[in-house]
C-alpha cells in the first residue's frame, strides 16, 4: 500500500510485533489472546467505586498539609492551551507564566510542561529554554484521532522534532470500542518508536470508553504497549476528567507495577478547575497508588484555569485575606 | 383556626448568588422579637459563604453594570412591586423585629418601598447629574460619566431592619454595582424576605447577596478581601469600625464611614449614598477638523 505522503515510497516491510513486559509477553501474540486477556481483567465495581471518592473526597487538608498540596499540584500542572485560535505571543506568554506562575511570590514553584499542538512546540521549547520545564505537543490527530496511521505518526515525527519532548496521543477509539484492540496497541508501539527519546502519554479518552470495565481495559493495553503515561481525556470531550475514571487509572498502574517492576504515570486532564477538584485527586493518588506517584514524573494535571484557583488559594494561605481573580494573570 | 396545629418553625437560609443555601458552617442562631419571644432560626453566615458570595457578586458585576441604565430602574421598579405584594408580611416582621405598633411598622414599609422606587428611578439620570461635558483649553469633546465601582461589601444597619437597609442597598445597585449584605444581627427576617422578593422578581443571580450573621465576624473578611471594591461600614458594630476601616486600606477600597449613631431613615437621603459608589470616567476626544 501506497500512502499520499510519500507516493513513490515502496510498502514498508510490517516488523515483528514487539511483545510486552514480563509476564505479560504471550498476551498479544493473537487478537484473540489479547481480546482474552483484556476481557479476563476483573471487573470494575461502579458504586463501589464511586462511593470510594466520594468518601476519599471528604478527606479534610488544612494548614501546613494545604500549603504542600498547593506547592505540590502547582508543580504537577501541565499548563495547556490547545485552541485553534492559540498564536505564538500566547503560547509565550503562557510560557513565562509556567516559569513564573506568581510573579509577586519567587517562592512558588514552576508548573511540570507546557501542553501545546505541535506546530508551536517549537516556540514554546524556545520560551522554556534551560527552565527544566518540559514542552507537550498534542500529536496523532489530535482530538478525534482520525487519520491514517502514517499521517498519525508524520504528525508525532514532526512535534518531536519541533522541540517535542513529551508527546500527547489519542487511541483510535473506533477500533478499541469496536474489539481491534491489536491495532490499538499496534499503534501505540509505532507512535512510541516515532517519539524516540519523547515521553509518551496515552490519552484514553475516557469519555468515549462508555464503562470504567473500558477503561480498565484501555489502561492495560496502554501500559503494556509502552506508553510511559496514561491520560484521562482530550479535554474536547465531556465528561473529561471524573474521580472514579482516574481511580480506576491509579489501580491499573498500582497493580501494573506490582507485576512489572514498571512504573507508569497518570494524567488527568480536563475538567479540574478547583483547588478543591485538585486535592482530592491527590488524596486519591496517595491512597490507590501510593505516595510514589506523588511527584510531577508521575502525576500531572492537564489544565488551563486550574493554575490561577491555586495561585488565588496560595495567595489566600500567604496572606492570610481573600485574594481576587484581578492578582492573577487571564492566561 | 383549630389550636392544635403544629406550628411551622422555620429556619431561614441564606441569599447567595440567586440560590437559597445553608451556612457552610451549618450554624444557625435564634432570632427573637423585641420582646426576646422566639420568632425563627436563621443562618448563621460564616467567612467563607462570605468568600462565596463575593465570587457570585464578581461574576454578576459583569452583566449588571453592562445593563443599560434603563433596564436597571426597569429591574429595581419592579423589585419595588414584589415587596408591594409582601407588604402584610414585612409590616409584621418590622414590628416584631423593631417592636414598633403596627401603624408605625406600616409607616417603615411604605418608606422603604418609596425609598426604592425612588433609587429605582435614580439609574438613568446620575448620568446627567453627575457627568459633564467638560470645558477644556484645547480642540477636545471632554467629557465625565459615572461608572459602578463593582463588587460593594455593605454592613447594614443594625437596627433599622428594612428601611435602613433598602436605604443602603438600593443606592448601591441603582450605580450598577453588585452588592454582598451582611443584615442586621438581631433583626434578619426582612432581609430574609428580601431575599425572598429578589428571588422572585428579575434582578439576576448574584447582583445582591444576603448574608444573616455577625458583621463583626465577616466584615473583617470583606474588608480584606482582594477582590471587593468598596465597603459600607453602616451597620459596623461599635469599636470595630476603625479597624475594618484599617483592613480595607491594604486593597484600597472606597469606604463609606459609619455615622456616630444610627441615623432616621426617613429623611431625605440626597445623593450622599449613591456618590460613594460610582467612579467619574473622563474621555478626551479629538474633535477633528
Amino acid at each position: 500500500m501506497t500512502h499520499v505522503l510519500d507516493p513513490d515510497a515502496p510498502a514498508a516491510a510490517i516488523p515483528p510485533r514487539r511483545e510486552p513486559l514480563a509476564p505479560y509477553r504471550d498476551v498479544t501474540r493473537s487478537d484473540a489472546a489479547f481480546r482474552a486477556f483484556l476481557h479476563g481483567l476483573p471487573g470494575v465495581d461502579q458504586v463501589g467505586a464511586e462511593s470510594r471518592v466520594a468518601v476519599l473526597g471528604t478527606r479534610s487538608i488544612k494548614t501546613t498539609a494545604k500549603a504542600w498540596a498547593l506547592d505540590a499540584a502547582i508543580s504537577m500542572v501541565d499548563l495547556t492551551t490547545l485552541e485553534g485560535s492559540d498564536t505564538p505571543g500566547k503560547v509565550r506568554s503562557l510560557a513565562a507564566k509556567a516559569r513564573r506562575p506568581d510573579p509577586g511570590d519567587p517562592s512558588c514553584p514552576q508548573v511540570a510542561a507546557v501542553c501545546v499542538y505541535g506546530d508551536l512546540a517549537g516556540v514554546a521549547r524556545d520560551a522554556l529554554q534551560g527552565t527544566g520545564i518540559h514542552v507537550a505537543a498534542v500529536a496523532t490527530a489530535f482530538p478525534s484521532g482520525r487519520a491514517s496511521r502514517a499521517v498519525k505518526l508524520a504528525d508525532v515525527r514532526d512535534a518531536v522534532a519541533n522541540g517535542a519532548d513529551e508527546i500527547d496521543m489519542v487511541i483510535d477509539r473506533g477500533a478499541f470500542l469496536a474489539g481491534r484492540y491489536l491495532d490499538v496497541y499496534d499503534e501505540i508501539v509505532a507512535v512510541k518508536d516515532a517519539c524516540g527519546d519523547a515521553h509518551l502519554k496515552v490519552i484514553l479518552e475516557t469519555g468515549e470508553l462508555v464503562t470504567l470495565d473500558n477503561v480498565r481495559r484501555a489502561s492495560w493495553l496502554a501500559m503494556l504497549a509502552g506508553g510511559d503515561f496514561i491520560k484521562t481525556s482530550t479535554g474536547k470531550v465531556s465528561p473529561a476528567a471524573t474521580l472514579p475514571v482516574c481511580l480506576v487509572m491509579l489501580e491499573a498502574v498500582r497493580d501494573f507495577r506490582a507485576a512489572t517492576g514498571r512504573q507508569v504515570g497518570v494524567k488527568p486532564a480536563g475538567g479540574i478547575r478547583t483547588t478543591k477538584d485538585a486535592i482530592k485527586h491527590l488524596v486519591l493518588v496517595n491512597e490507590v497508588a501510593g505516595p510514589g506517584w506523588l511527584s510531577p514524573d508521575w502525576f500531572r494535571f492537564g489544565a488551563s484555569s486550574l493554575l490561577n484557583d491555586l495561585l488565588l488559594q496560595r495567595q489566600k494561605l500567604r496572606t492570610g485575606h481573600y485574594s481576587g481573580p484581578d492578582h492573577v494573570s487571564v492566561d | 383556626m383549630s389550636t392544635d396545629r403544629l406550628a411551622v418553625r422555620k429556619t431561614y437560609k441564606l441569599y447567595v448568588n440567586g440560590a437559597f443555601p445553608r451556612s457552610e458552617s451549618g450554624r444557625t442562631y435564634a432570632v427573637t422579637d423585641a420582646k426576646g419571644a422566639f420568632l425563627a432560626n436563621a443562618a448563621w453566615a460564616s467567612r467563607k459563604d462570605a468568600r462565596d458570595a463575593v465570587v457570585a457578586a464578581r461574576a454578576a458585576a459583569g452583566k449588571w453594570s453592562g445593563a443599560t441604565a434603563y433596564n436597571r430602574g426597569q429591574v429595581l421598579y419592579r423589585v419595588a412591586e414584589v415587596m408591594e405584594g409582601r407588604h402584610a408580611q414585612f409590616c409584621e416582621e418590622v414590628a416584631a423585629g423593631e417592636g414598633l405598633s403596627s401603624s408605625r411598622a406600616r409607616a417603615a414599609v411604605d418608606a422603604a418601598i418609596d425609598r426604592w422606587v425612588w433609587y429605582a428611578g435614580w439609574t438613568d439620570k446620575l448620568g446627567a447629574v453627575l457627568g459633564a461635558a467638560n470645558p477644556v483649553a484645547g480642540p477636545y469633546f471632554d467629557f465625565s460619566v459615572p461608572e459602578p465601582t463593582g463588587v460593594v461589601a455593605v454592613l447594614a444597619p443594625q437596627r433599622s431592619s428594612l428601611l435602613g437597609l433598602v436605604s443602603v442597598l438600593a443606592p448601591v445597585l441603582a450605580g450598577g454595582n453588585t452588592a454582598v449584605v451582611v443584615t442586621s444581627r438581631t433583626r434578619p427576617l426582612p432581609a430574609v424576605t428580601l431575599g425572598e422578593v429578589l428571588a422572585t422578581s428579575d434582578v439576576p443571580a448574584g447582583v445582591v447577596n444576603l448574608l444573616t450573621g455577625d458583621a463583626e465576624e465577616i466584615g473583617p473578611w470583606l474588608a480584606e478581601h482582594d477582590d471587593v471594591d468598596a465597603i459600607d461600614l453602616t451597620g459596623a458594630p461599635a469599636g470595630c469600625a476603625m479597624e475594618l476601616e484599617r483592613l480595607a486600606a491594604g486593597s484600597i477600597k472606597r469606604v463609606v464611614r459609619p455615622p456616630a449613631e444610627e441615623p432616621d431613615w426617613s429623611a431625605d437621603p440626597g445623593l450622599t449614598r449613591l456618590t460613594p459608589f460610582l467612579e467619574t470616567k473622563t474621555v478626551w476626544h479629538p474633535m477633528g477638523l
